[in-house]
């Protein structure tokens, strides 16, 4: 089986104008489901992915050959129960697991889109997603999860189709992405742009990949996903398979050697124009200059049930910003439940074995699919 | 069930929106949604009880009543509870004024230190008291503003609130408190519960 039919593919006619003001038709976006939509169809979850996130949330990732990204949380019996509910996710647009993206070929040139795909946006990617549920005959979804990027998709789907779902869970996100994320996101985009073979973005039909950059950016926001106490930890001053300092450049300290790692695994699973893509739309999202300054008005026209949850050792997405969002939810008296979870993890707390935050979201959901 | 939360739940009326301030593991907010048909919500400072709370399907926010209940914007509920709790803050006074301006109404209830055992236990002893309702000792209480019926009748005249109900609650049974039976009701109440108003 060729990576092609490990992919299911919609192709989106309808025409989606986006926010650069480019309307695209006819594009395609990968997605992947979990469980079964029941006959009522009222216990489909639609799930976001993160940054470097796919369509391919639990189980087997059949590109990779590793467990999806969301596995700890997504599943049978998990807290987001696949023996109970419906769970689709796709590949957001900009990005690189079979969705339109800067890898795809512009049909007007024949060549691969490279920098000169348009810029998308968190409002793009959810208005192209909303079109799975018109394909899977769903009216109203029970719910939209998501952490990081993916909570503010949560954010952007609910302020732009309110009727849509029954329930949101916002995770570790914000509503205005900080000045301080914006340049971690820089720092990767130009550590990009620094290698010789990203060539303006027309790498792929030179055959090369500008890995090396990629590597950095990858390594950087890694740092910013962990927190310094878990860091400390983990891998303190320990050296990586040596005994003592080596005097030199390689990597003495196991810090060092992991991310190092982390860097060269992720750039045989991510493109680094979408890299940029993605990036961008990210640092482009701020749903309180969209609503005038006030971020309530984004909710005003919904009757859904949030809940929003925060990582105490998250400095990325850290908990002001999103209690910023119950805040704004309260202030239209909105039904809103919120809680900050105890972890060491950092923000990729809500990717991992944390038991409050896999049971918050099990009880979340669990009894609200009772009422 | 607390007698206390039966009180709270009569004195509610039905189709109305109720905050429980410091909601604890929500027991209160169930009773509530069980007997009387109201959109209740809670603020609990304790993360495990805000998980407990989800457990049982109730909206809870965690956050502290000092200062997250700003958030709120003036008469978003009926009714505001804040059971037991005043005498932890930092400033009542704010917090009441807080209670006010969020709810039309506010249902306060305080634990009594004029009860005669608290009285007995100080004047015998000599000794910070310690009972059934205030089971901690003086250096780890989280009560530092413990007051009397008497006080807080006084109280709601300094900072000017109105007092619409005033109940005592003694073993279990509830009755009126009035200008003329103040003294004996501080002396025997375990709990005042009080129906206030801007």
């Amino acid at each position: 089986m060729n990576i092609t039919e490990k992919i299911k593919t919609l192709i989106i006619n309808k025409p989606l104008k986006l926010d650069c003001g480019k309307t695209i038709s006819e594009f395609p976006l990968a997605y992947e489901t979990y469980g079964s939509l029941n006959g009522n169809k009222d216990n489909a979850i639609l799930v976001f992915h993160a940054l470097t996130g796919d369509q391919f949330v639990t189980g087997l990732n059949p590109i990779t050959n590793k467990d999806g990204w969301w596995s700890f949380a997504v599943g049978p019996n998990k807290s987001i129960d696949t023996n109970k509910y419906f769970v689709i996710c796709a590949n957001v647009i900009g990005g690189c697991m079979g969705s339109f993206g800067p890898s795809h070929e512009n049909p007007e040139t024949k060549k691969i889109y490279g920098t000169d795909f348009p810029v998308i946006t968190i409002n793009d990617m959810v208005n192209a997603q909303v079109n799975l549920l018109d394909h899977f005959g769903i009216k109203k979804l029970f719910s939209v999860v998501g952490g990081s990027m993916g909570g503010m998709q949560v954010l952007q789907f609910v302020s732009n189709f309110p009727n849509k779902t029954k329930t949101a869970v916002p995770i570790a996100c914000t509503s205005s992405h900080s000045a301080q994320n914006i340049a971690f996101n820089e720092l990767g985009r130009q550590a990009i742009a620094a290698d010789h073979n990203w060539m303006d973005g027309k790498y792929i039909s030179k055959s090369i990949v500008p890995d090396k950059g990629l590597a950095v950016a990858r390594m950087a926001a890694h740092i910013t996903y962990l927190s310094k106490k878990g860091l400390q930890e983990k891998f303190g001053r320990k050296l990586q398979e040596r005994d003592d300092l080596k005097f030199g450049f390689d990597a003495d300290f196991q810090i060092e050697s992991y991310l190092r790692y982390q860097g060269s695994v992720f750039v045989d699973r991510f493109d680094a124009n979408s890299y940029l893509y993605i990036t961008r739309a990210m640092d482009y999202f701020d749903l309180v200059k969209q609503f005038n300054g006030n971020l309530s008005n984004a909710f005003k026209n919904t009757k859904a049930k949030f809940f929003v949850i925060s990582f105490t050792s998250d400095w990325l997405y850290p908990t002001q910003e999103n209690k910023d969002i119950v805040i704004a939810l309260n202030a239209i008296s909105a039904d809103v439940g919120f809680v900050e979870i105890k972890s060491d993890k950092g923000h990729d707390s809500f990717l991992l074995d944390v038991p409050d935050f896999l049971n918050a979201l099990k009880n979340f959901l669990d009894q609200a699919y009772n009422e | 069930m607390k007698s206390e939360y039966k009180i709270i739940t009569d004195i509610i009326e039905e189709n109305t929106r109720v905050l429980d301030v410091g909601c604890d593991d929500g027991t209160l907010m169930e009773f509530l949604k069980r007997n009387k048909n109201v959109n209740v919500r809670g603020i609990e400072i304790s993360k495990e009880k805000v998980q407990i709370c989800v457990a049982k399907g109730l909206t809870v926010i965690e956050g502290n009543a000092e200062l997250d209940l700003k958030q709120f914007p003036n008469d978003s509920f009926d009714y505001v509870i804040l059971g037991q709790t005043l005498q932890a803050f930092i400033n009542p006074e704010i917090v009441i004024k807080e209670l006010l301006r969020v709810g039309k109404k506010a249902i306060i209830t305080i634990p009594n230190f004029g009860h005669w055992k608290v009285r007995l236990n100080l004047l015998i002893k000599g000794t910070m008291p310690v009972t059934k309702t205030l089971p901690n000792n003086w250096y780890n209480t989280p009560n530092i503003h413990m007051c009397t019926i008497k006080d807080f009748v006084k109280f709601s005249k300094i900072i000017d609130f109105k007092i619409f109900k005033s109940l005592a609650l003694i073993n279990k049974n509830v009755s009126n408190i009035n200008n003329s039976n103040l003294f004996f009701k501080n002396l025997f109440a375990e709990l005042g519960i009080f129906l206030i108003e801007k």
